[in-house]
């Protein structure tokens, strides 16, 4: 009987996915693309770099790599104080 | 970790170097080419693991001082904030280096152009924090679980 249960309602939130899957946009077409194209236009002449991915992640969102770079040294103080010697 | 055969040594002997210098090449070109700091970072780390396994943790300890990798980290950390606070007058983050015409000043060419090592203002300073940062701590990590399995290997056959 559960199991009968459980199938249903698998069933039915899986065709929910099938039909939002279908309804959904183009794949590379977004719907507002007024950011992107601020970046691809004006990343160049603004940052002077070449690369914009690096350009969006070190400056534009420069905040988020120094969210990254602070969990990456949380991780390292944290694992080199688990790793300690305690006992000689 | 007792060391690996000769032939992995002889190899990692060979090949290390090249891994370290392409990775410091991911992470000084990260504002012309794809790649960037934590990227170059990693590839780094990956040749100090390389040296780890194929001769053990015993005499890795030796090579690689994790005092030194602790410093560098909290150095790269420190450089990569301190970047940011310079760009102050305007906001936190600025680009306060980019067409100034001083360091890294120079204007990129708008469109498809073979890349210019002196344009992109503070991006290359961040580029080479963040490397420094990732490489420590990737390394330091490696280093430390390494040797924390040899003592207790040590200490479980005694």
């Amino acid at each position: 009987m559960k199991k009968i249960i459980f199938g249903i309602a698998f069933i039915i939130f899986f065709s929910f996915l099938i039909v939002s899957a279908i309804n959904m946009r183009q794949f590379g077409e977004p719907i507002f693309s007024e950011m992107d194209d601020y970046f691809i236009e004006n990343a160049q002449s603004e940052t002077g770099a070449n690369n914009v991915v690096t350009s969006i992640v070190f400056d534009y969102r420069g905040f988020d790599t120094l969210g990254e770079a602070t969990v990456l040294f949380a991780a390292a103080v944290g694992i080199i104080a688990l790793f300690r010697r305690v006992t000689k | 970790m007792k060391q690996m055969s000769r032939i992995v040594r002889t190899v990692t002997n060979l090949i290390y170097g090249f891994i370290i210098i392409f990775g410091f090449y991911v992470i000084l070109h990260g504002h012309l080419t794809p790649g960037g700091g934590f990227q170059g970072g990693a590839i780094v780390a990956s040749a100090f693991a390389l040296l780890l396994i194929s001769y053990g943790a015993l005499n890795t300890e030796k090579l690689l001082k994790k005092d030194l990798l602790s410093i560098l980290e909290s150095g790269g950390l420190t450089m990569f904030i301190g970047t940011a606070f310079l760009g102050l007058g305007i906001t936190f983050f600025y680009n306060f280096l980019a067409n100034s015409g001083s360091w890294f000043g120079d204007a990129a060419v708008i469109g498809i152009n073979p890349g210019n090592m002196n344009t992109g203002g503070v991006i290359p300073l961040m580029n080479i924090a963040v490397g420094l940062e990732v490489l420590s701590a990737l390394g330091v990590i490696v280093l430390v679980m390494a040797s924390g399995a040899e003592f207790t290997k040590k200490k479980e056959n005694s």
